[in-house]
């Protein structure tokens, strides 16, 4: 780790004190945050930003629409033993990603106090917590497209925006999930064989990792969790 | 120097947090169930969807032990999409009431 004692010396750490002194400190701005992490929040702002203009689109022609909106209550309901439930894959969904922020907290947690091995598992369950969402995404794609008859240009329920905004946001929020399972097994494959333990350089940047990395992985991971929960209030709840 | 190890907490905090949220969630997933209406409904799932992304970012992305550099300039500029949805009300309403004048569509 590099040294970043010196350019902290006697500054104020607390308070709108040390908001101006880290600014206007001629040095490095957020001290003793890791580059990578500050990289990833700052990636993350963006990404708040493509995410709320995909919900800001949505809530645009939901409101300036004349034709009726498809009710997601009864759009996304599951007929089990049949009962109607209401929006059931959507809340089992909901859990599962909740379920994953939770193990991603503890991974994160477990990998600074170096336990490797609990690490490991930790963002495999994270990973297969996130594998089996994008899998129910794909049954709820499936029985909307097939079985509602869904199209990015029009439905059977109602008004025609309801499918493109439906696929563009759900969309783009399972692509991120699909990476970020990718991104939470490489990273569970470099903890378990204990690369970030003896230094062994990664076979893309060719840079010593650090236990940051699980903590950056997570920053992600979280954020994803964040965006359906905005979705799952504006859009399916709504 | 603190925190130069990373985010050292202990690990009740996260069981707190996560079995916050596990209720947050369901409590949300009820006002649909039970079909709330109307404004009862919506300040429910505003007020159940801010404290969820709260507590996410919090303590589960570490936002609260983070230096306050850090905070606002990932903070603060989030609230101009706030400019964007307001902008973007009066718009569709806009819409909405040519669309209704012209098509007649609207009621």
């Amino acid at each position: 780790m590099a040294p970043s004692d010196s350019d902290s010396t006697a500054a104020p750490t607390e308070g709108l004190t040390s908001l101006a002194a880290d600014w206007s400190s001629d040095q490095r701005t957020f001290k003793n945050v890791p580059w990578g992490k500050a990289m990833m929040w700052i990636f993350l702002l963006s990404d708040t930003f493509i995410f709320t203009i995909f919900l800001t689109a949505y809530m645009t022609v939901r409101m300036s629409t004349t034709e009726p909106w498809p009710i997601p209550s009864e759009v996304f309901a599951l007929t089990i033993a049949g009962e109607k439930m209401p929006l059931l894959l959507i809340a089992i969904m909901t859990f599962i990603l909740i379920s994953s922020s939770g193990t991603m907290a503890l991974a994160v947690n477990y990998g600074y106090r170096r336990d490797r091995v609990k690490t490991a598992v930790l963002l495999l369950i994270t990973a297969a917590f996130g594998a089996s969402f994008v899998g129910m995404q794909a049954f709820e794609w499936t029985k909307l497209i097939l079985e509602e008859g869904v199209r990015p240009w029009g439905n059977p329920m109602g008004a025609a925006q309801f499918g493109s905004t439906f696929f563009m946001i759900t969309g783009f929020h399972g692509t991120h999930v699909s990476i970020g399972v990718i991104f939470l097994v490489i990273i569970a494959r470099k903890v378990w064989r204990g690369e970030f333990d003896n230094n062994t350089r990664g076979f893309f940047t060719s840079q010593k990792g650090n236990y940051e990395v699980v903590e950056i992985t997570g920053l992600y991971w979280h954020f994803v969790d964040l965006v359906w929960v905005f979705i799952f209030a504006v859009f399916y709840l709504w | 120097m603190e925190n130069v190890q990373g985010q050292q907490h202990p690990l009740g905090i996260y069981f707190k947090i996560w079995g916050l949220l596990f209720v947050l969630s369901t409590l949300s997933y009820l006002v649909d169930f039970y079909e709330f209406e109307g404004y009862l409904r919506w300040t429910l799932i505003l007020v159940f969807m801010a404290l969820k992304a709260g507590f996410i970012i919090a303590v589960f992305m570490h936002m609260r032990w983070e230096r306050l550099a850090l905070s606002y300039a990932i903070l603060v500029p989030p609230i101009l999409l706030g400019v964007l949805i307001w902008i973007m009300v009066i718009e569709s309403d806009y819409t909405f009431a040519t669309r209704g004048i012209f098509f007649g569509g609207a009621p």
